[in-house]
Order: structure tokens, then sequence, then C-alpha cells
């Protein structure tokens, strides 16, 4: 087969997905792109869109309940994530030790990764329920409480409650790609330094740590990626209460756009969380380079 | 080596905690399904049901109750939706994965893929839901059908690039010279070899669109369409009184991706891996 | 002989053919699962609305008040397969109106329909002097109490002003009869804002004035700092901050609290045993008034029903609207919610076993107040509702609170 043939022939192997694609996301995108510097509305009569320039970001950029949604979402992102990482790890150094029964635990731990995220969110809401919760009670029976207490009722601790159900379900695939990672690491490394008095911790931070920090970091980013757009879990749980405590960007977007009506302010707000996944997203690209340099 | 007395309490404690963790909410979940509504209210609660029962599953199982007609509309269409979408997703993503594997298609080209699905929904949602309004397509399993599919279909490219990248080059060489078409190479040299990839990536594809809720909240308005997802946003915050009927969905709802989840958890695991450490 | 058979034939396929093309309409329909009718309720009329009309069949879809206002927005994009027969609340015909995604029915409305049902419940479907469907739920929020716990407090007389409510609650809290008293739909949702309405036309405060925020001093802010008092002595359930209606009729039905504000619905599930353990021992009356302000308050909670703009059979959507808003039809069914037929409330099928209810009624659809009649009022409310939460939350004081959602609302482009 001649080169020319065979370059056209892959462009014929990619025109399904780059047609799926360009339809689906990449045309969309642009859209939203121009419909930011629109004064557009959703609405069934004729409307005259007007050409407004940069106005909507001014206004989104300066909008302090933006801007709070902004921030409450890099709460949430950074704090779930970074409990991923630990408790991955900590589950993935665990999982790596023989003990009996350790294939049970492996094969269960994958199990809160497959539980739908709403049903994970009616759940942990019916677990965190201020009168028939099952916190509530267990914590009562455990003497830690003295009385039932309003998880999600207050703005700061129902975040927190929220990470700890979004945590719950997604720390397994942190585990378990930690756990892939480390059991690439050669076993004589690891006796070697412990023959030469490294200690657990020593062996861990100077050892293991950097043999999966690449996988890791990749991982993490990706996680970080998926927890910025977060939405289903807070539509479910909280609605973004109390006190608007728990509405995140994603869902300030969504209410901008169908409960305010105004698609280009609501594009506008779009971008902005666009451009902020942008640089995510470039970062998780870094992440993978470093990481297939250093394998 | 041997491990101190220490240690291995240490360890065994450890393990107990992160069982309890893993399973408790699940447990909690499965036992409030089956639980009467006065253990349920009671204060503290009665963790383990004075009687057994099943009825909430039998409602929900029945095409004749108001709730198990909409669970059943809603797991039909969530069946057709993740089914549709995995089909459409894998039969565009292998051609592509071949391109980018052997017909050196620039990896650039595949990054630009995998950025689509990470931007978030919201830059999408609102020019498709007008593109698809003026088709008249709005609330239509098709219609979701082709948005999971161009979600699916980045990642599911990149795991099959993976794995393609893998399998020996020889035997399709071999192929091509006894003058096969690629497609033909493709079909019935590659595909059988890649087979256990394509179950993986089937899988993984299968589990994500069944768990999609937001495009699904604002394409689909009645049970012609509507997903699990978006029924179980709508019934639990109704006029629920029993938690009970609320946790039997739930449950009802985990069992098939949880089934294919520990079924095949070696293929899943190895997917996830190889999507998210290799590239 | 032939020909006239074939005639016949032709005849009478095509009489086959327009009955199938009207057998083949289906409406959709959207209606809410929380407060008034239940969801056999509208199942049982609807079924006598399809025998009543061979050839029109309705599709029922039910979801969370929350919901409701997206989901009739994102579906007026679907064309055909959007809604024909929608369910909206009194807050919303303004935008709803303004952006077209209701049917004008002025001229469907029969005339003489006017005097014979309440102005309040007309309110619910007109904006600019135009119809955008019937009123159906005519509804507003009563104070329910247990007459067994005010009887064991040695309480003879339900309180008549606000002030009393939070004596009497005092009382019982203090005998140690239920800890908190008093319980409230107070998350942050449109159900908070209807008792912080409740509470504001009690106290003679008023929205805006002249399309500018009125809400900072006054009577709307005494309603609030009435809930932060009743918060901060311990008198309402704190819960109530994450509650909505359906948890309120749970604590009250659990003999939990003593007094709660609710919807006409509550009133036949609380004294149904089946649901409830405090059957029998409900007293139910007009939310109270204050002492030289109000003889009693109300929030107009009304809904009605209307046909989206993109509907394909409005004509259908209209046959089925007449049919659930009819008088026989609301009176047959007047125990979860109460008719808007001004006849009705002197017939013994709505009457009977309910007079309290309908007393209530009588007196309560007299001052129903009504929320801000804006097209922006979707994010008025949301404005609202977040700083009213945060400050019964007791992060800002009531001042601050109202002030800061004055000026953001101020800010609503």
């Amino acid at each position: 087969m001649s080169a020319i043939s065979r370059s056209r022939e892959k462009w014929v192997l990619l025109f399904p997905a780059i047609l799926v694609l360009s339809l689906i996301t990449v045309l969309p995108f642009l859209q939203t792109v121009w419909t930011s510097f629109t004064d557009a509305e959703i609405t069934a009569r004729e409307q005259q869109v007007n050409w407004i320039g940069l106005e909507n970001y001014i206004w989104a950029l300066t909008d302090p309940d933006f801007l709070e949604a902004l921030g409450r979402t890099m709460y949430f992102t950074v704090v779930s994530v970074g409990l991923e990482g630990v408790l991955g790890i900590a589950v993935a150094l665990l999982l790596n030790q023989k003990f009996r029964g350790r294939w049970f635990l492996r094969v269960i731990i994958i199990l809160p990764w497959a539980v739908p995220t709403i049903v994970n969110a009616v759940a942990w809401r019916l677990i965190y329920h201020p009168d028939y919760g099952a916190l509530n009670s267990l914590l009562l029976q455990l003497g830690f409480i003295d009385s039932y207490t309003s998880w999600l009722g207050d703005p700061d601790r129902a975040l927190n409650m929220v990470i700890l159900a979004d945590v719950w379900k997604n720390f397994p695939l942190v585990a378990y790609i930690a756990l892939a990672a480390m059991q690439t690491i050669p076993g004589d490394l690891l006796k070697a330094a412990a023959i030469e008095g490294a200690g657990a911790w020593k062996r861990f931070h100077s050892i293991t740590l950097p043999w999966i920090i690449g996988p890791m970091l990749v991982v993490l980013i990706l996680r970080t990626i998926e927890a910025f757009r977060v939405f289903d879990i807070i539509y479910v749980m909280t609605r973004g209460g109390p006190s608007d405590g728990t509405k995140t960007a994603s869902f300030y977007v969504y209410q901008e756009y169908f409960s305010y009506l105004r698609s280009g302010s609501g594009a506008s707000y779009a971008v902005v969380v666009a451009g902020i996944s942008a640089v995510l997203i470039l970062a998780y690209y870094a992440g993978i380079r470093r990481d297939q340099r250093g394998a | 080596m041997h491990r101190s007395l220490f240690a291995s309490f240490a360890l065994y404690s450890a393990a107990l905690l992160l069982t309890l963790f893993t399973l408790a909410p699940l447990v909690w979940l499965v036992l409030m399904s089956i639980s009467s509504p006065n253990d349920l209210t009671s204060v503290p609660l009665n963790w383990w049901p004075t009687e057994v029962d099943l009825s909430r599953y039998g409602h929900l199982v029945d095409l004749n109750n108001g709730a198990g007609h909409r669970f059943l509309a809603a797991l039909r269409n969530s069946l057709l939706t993740a089914g549709g979408a995995t089909l459409i997703a894998l039969i565009v993503a292998v051609p592509a994965a071949y391109a980018f594997s052997r017909r050196g298609a620039s990896l650039a080209l595949l990054f630009v893929f995998l950025a689509t699905i990470m931007m978030p929904p919201i830059t999408y949602v609102l020019p498709l839901y007008e593109i698809f309004g003026g088709l008249g397509a709005l609330n239509k399993t098709t219609t979701l059908i082709i948005v999971y599919s161009a979600m699916l279909l980045p990642f599911a490219t990149w795991l099959m690039k993976s794995n393609i990248d893998v399998l020996p080059v020889e035997i399709e060489q071999a192929a091509f010279m006894e003058g096969a078409s690629t497609a033909f190479t493709l079909r019935r040299v590659v595909l059988p070899l890649a087979l256990p990839a394509i179950a993986a990536t089937c899988m993984l594809s299968f589990l994500v669109a069944w768990d999609e809720f937001f495009y699904a909240l604002i394409f689909t308005s009645d049970l012609s369409a509507k997903t699990l997802p978006v029924a179980i946003a709508d019934f639990s915050a109704g006029r629920v009184t029993d938690y009970g009927v609320i946790a039997s969905v739930g449950v009802l709802a985990t069992l098939p991706p949880a089934i294919l989840a520990i079924c095949f958890q070696r293929f899943i695991v190895s997917g996830l891996a190889a999507g998210s450490v290799k590239g | 002989m032939k020909l006239k058979t074939l005639m016949a034939v032709t005849a009478s396929a095509a009489a086959l053919m327009t009955s199938a093309a009207m057998a083949d309409t289906t409406l959709n329909a959207l209606f809410m699962s929380q407060a008034a009718y239940s969801e056999d309720n509208i199942k049982s009329m609807t079924a006598s609305f399809e025998a009543a009309n061979p050839g029109t069949k309705v599709d029922l879809e039910f979801v969370p008040y929350e919901a409701l206002h997206d989901k009739i927005i994102a579906a007026s994009g679907a064309g055909d397969d959007g809604y024909d027969v929608v369910l909206f609340d009194v807050i919303w015909p303004a935008e709803f109106a303004e952006r077209g995604f209701l049917t004008d029915v002025s001229d469907r409305v029969a005339a003489d329909l006017t005097s014979k049902i309440f102005d309040g419940a007309w309110t619910t479907v007109e904006y600019d002097g135009k119809r955008y469907g019937m009123p159906w739920i005519l509804d507003t929020k009563y104070l329910y109490y247990n007459t067994e716990i005010l009887a064991n407090a040695g309480i003879e007389t339900p309180p008549e002003t606000w002030a009393e409510v939070l004596e009497q609650a005092k009382v019982i809290k203090d005998k140690g009869l239920v800890e908190y008293p008093l319980v409230w739909s107070w998350s942050q949702s449109e159900a908070m804002i209807c008792d912080f309405t409740t509470l504001t036309a009690a106290h003679g405060g008023s929205f805006f004035d002249d399309g500018k925020p009125a809400f900072e001093t006054g009577g709307a802010k005494a309603a609030l700092d009435y809930m932060k008092t009743s918060l901060g002595d311990g008198l309402t359930n704190p819960s109530s901050l994450e509650y909505f209606e359906e948890d309120v009729r749970r604590v009250f039905s659990a003999g939990d609290a003593a007094f709660a504000m609710n919807w006409t619905y509550m009133n036949s599930l609380v004294n149904d045993p089946n649901e409830s353990k405090v059957a029998g021992k409900v007293g139910v009356m007009s939310a109270p008034g204050v002492d030289g302000v109000s003889e009693a308050s109300a929030v107009n909670g009304s809904m009605g029903l209307g046909i989206p703009s993109n509907s394909p059979h409005a004509d259908q959507a209209w046959a089925f609207i007449n049919h659930l808003t009819n008088q026989s039809t609301q009176e047959e069914f007047a125990n979860l919610s109460l008719p808007i037929w001004k006849a009705s409330y002197s017939q013994s099928a709505v009457t009977d076993g309910q007079e309290d209810l309908v007393a209530a009624a009588d007196k309560s659809i007299a001052v129903m107040y009504p929320r801000p009649l804006v097209a922006s009022y979707t994010e008025v409310s949301s404005i609202l509702q977040k700083h009213l939460h945060g400050s019964l939350l007791d992060q800002t004081t009531s001042e601050e609170a109202l002030a800061n959602a004055a000026k953001r609302v101020a800010r609503i482009r």
C-alpha cells in the first residue's frame, strides 16, 4: 500500500469519530462561546439577539455569588480529591500486604465505585437524615453525640458531608490504580532497603511513593477534572442549600440557564468554568508526559 | 518476613475498618429496603428488621403498580440508552483507534478527542438542547444515545488504541501481504485478538452511560425517554413517606452495575489502569 | 351494486381512519408529587376523562415541586414531544407569559365563570389582563395544632395572634410535652418563602414598593425576626431548616409537634389513622394575625393548569383541563385540595367531615397575600431564600440579611 493511500485511509478510519465529536462537542462549544458575547435568553418568542461584547464576562466576574460558587467548587475539588488520594494510597498499601481474606477485600472495594452517583446521593441523604438517619442513630448509640444533629442543615458542614459521600464512592478508583502501580515495584528493591535498615515509612517515602507518583498524579488530575464539574450529587442531596452552602459552579450555570433563562450570561459562566477546566486538562497532559518519561 | 503481633493486629484492624467503611452504607441500604416503615422511623433506629418486608420489590417489578410502571419504564430506557450508546461508541471507536495505533494518526488529535470529554457538560448542554429542540428530537432515547456515544467515544478510542498497540503487528502484515483490505483485516484479524479489550471497553462505557444524569435531566421529560437516574431523583424528592421504597429503588438500580463490576473486575480494573495510567 | 358496495367500503374505511386519527391523540401532562391532590386522585380524574373521551389518552408525569419550573422550561423546546398540559405555580405566569411559554386561553374561558370562581384563584392564571390557564388548586398554608397537647398544657383556646403562638409553645415546651412545639418547612426553598410571606402579611409588610425592594424594614423584617426568635428560643424544631412540607407532615403526624404550618392536603392525611398517630386530635385554623395589624394571615399558594405554547393538541388539552377543574370533579376530590368554585363551599360533599378546614378556608381565602408578581420572581425568590436561610442559621442578623437580599435583588439584570 502506498504512503498516500495509507494516509488517506487514516482519515477514512477517523472520519466517523471526528464527525460525531465535531457535531456533539466542538460545534456546541463554539456556539456557547459565541452566545457568551450576546444577550440571548431562553424564550418561546422571537428574540433579537444582540452582540454585547464582554458585558456578560464583566458581570460574571463581578458577581460575588458566582465567585463564591467557584471558590466552593474548588474547595469541594481539593478536599475530596485530596482525601481520595490519601485514602486510596492507604488502602492500596493495605491491599498490597499479604493477609487472610485479602481477596475478599480486593473484590468488594469496587462496589462503592459501581453504585450510580444518584443512588449514592440518595443513600447518603437518607443516612444523614436529621430524624431517622443512620448516622445520627449510630453516633448516639455509640455515645459520640447527645442528641440528633442536622448534618445537612449547616452550610459548611453540609459541604463536608457531601464530600464524604463523594469520597466513599470514588476512593476505590484511586486505590485500584495505586495498587496496580505498587504491584510493579520489584520486590528486591524493598527487600534490599529493609535489609539496609530502612523503616516502613522510609521505604514508603523513598521507594513506593516515587514509584507510584506518576500514575497517581494522572488519576488524581482526572478525578480533579471530574470533581470540578460536580452537579448530580448536589442536585439530589442539597439542591445547593443550606443558604447556598453547596451551590457549585455547574449548579450555578444550570440555574442561570434553566431557572433564570439567561443563556448569554449562563454561557459566559460556562466558558469561565471551561477555562478553569482547560487549565486542569493541560495539567493532566503534562502529568501523562511526565509519567511516560519517568516510566 | 514475619510480622510482629502488633503489626498483625494493626493490619487486621485496618482491614476490618475498611470492610466496614465500604460495606456499611450498602448493607444499610439493603436493610432499609426490607425493613418495615416502623423500624425505619424509630429513634434510635432498629438496625435489624423485626420482620422482612419484600413487598416493595414486589411493587417495583409490577407493571400495574404506579411506582413499578415508572421504575420499569426508566429501567428499559436506561438499558436501551446505555446499551445503544456503548454499541455506537465502540463501532466508531475501533477504526479510530486503529488509525491512531497503526496508521500513524497524530496523538495530538487523540488528546483533542479526550479534551472534549474533560470539558464540563454545561459547556455543551445549551446548544445541544437548542439543536435537538429545533430538530424536534428532545425527549427521545435516540437523542440520548447520540449524545452519550459522543461522551463515551474518546475514552473508548483511547482504551482500544492502547490495547491494539500491544497486539503483534506481524499477523496484520501477513494479512495485508495476501492482499486483504484494511476493513477485512480489522474485522477478521484485529478484532478477535482484541476481544478482551473490547469487553473491558464495553463494560466501562456501559457503566459510565448508566450513571449519566445531567443530559438526561435536561433532554428528557417523560417516561418515554427518562432514564433511571432522573427517575430516582424525581422519585426520591416527591411525596414518599416510606424511605424503604427509595432504598429499594436504589438497590435495584445498583444491581446491574454492581454485578458487572464484580464479575468482570479484572477487565474493568485493567481497563481503568490502562485508561488513566498508560496514556 | 358493486359500485355501491365499493362506496360503502370506502366510506366506512374513511370513517375508520378518522377515528383512528383521533384515537392517536396522547396528551402528556405534567404534575407535581407533593402537596394537594395525590397521584391516585389525579389518576382517577384522568381515568374518568379518558372514559368520557374515547380517542384521547393521557400520560401523566409527576415531578417534585422543586423540579417543576425547570421541567416546564426545558420541555418548551421539545416541540411536539413536550407537554400538553402543565401544572404551574401562582408565581410563574408573569415569566411564562412574557416569554411565551404558555398559551393565552382568555378566549376559551367562558365569561360566566369569572364570578363563580374565587378572585384569589383567578390571580393564579392571570397576567396583564390575560388568562393563561385555569386555576385548579386553591391553596394556602393553615395553622395545624395538636388538640391533645394543647389540652395537656392547659391551653383552652388556640392562639389568636402569632405572639400567642409563641407564648403557648413556650408553655408546652416548659411542661416538657414536646421538645420543639413548632415545625415548619424552612429548607432553602419556595416552601420557606411561603411561610415568610404569611408572616410578612400578618405583620403588614410588603415585598416591593413601586418596583423597588421594600422588604428591608417593617413587616418583612418583623416576620424574619419572628422566625429567628422562635428558633433561638428553642420553640421551633431546628431541623425545620432542612424540612419540606412532607417532613412537616411526618413530624406532626408522629405527635412530635404541637403546631405546624402546612397546606390543605395535610388536613385529611393527619386525620387518617393509617398515616398518622394523631388522627382525630388535630385542629386546623387560619394562620393568625398580629395585634392591631391583622386578624388572620395567608399566602396565595394556588396553582393552575395551562397549555404550553408548543403543544400540538391544544383543543384536547383544554378539554382535559376543563375536566380536571370542573366543579363536580373538584367536589369529588375535595379532601386533599379545596375547590376553586365559590358554590362548592356550601355543598355537603365538600364540607362534611372537614368543617374546620372549610371554615378556616373561608377566612384565609379572603386575606390571601401574593408573592411578588414580577417576571424575575424565580430569581428574587432564590435570592431571598439564600439570605433568609443564612439568617435563620444565625450567620447574619435580620437587618444584614434583608439589606443584602435587597441589594442583590436591585442588581438583577
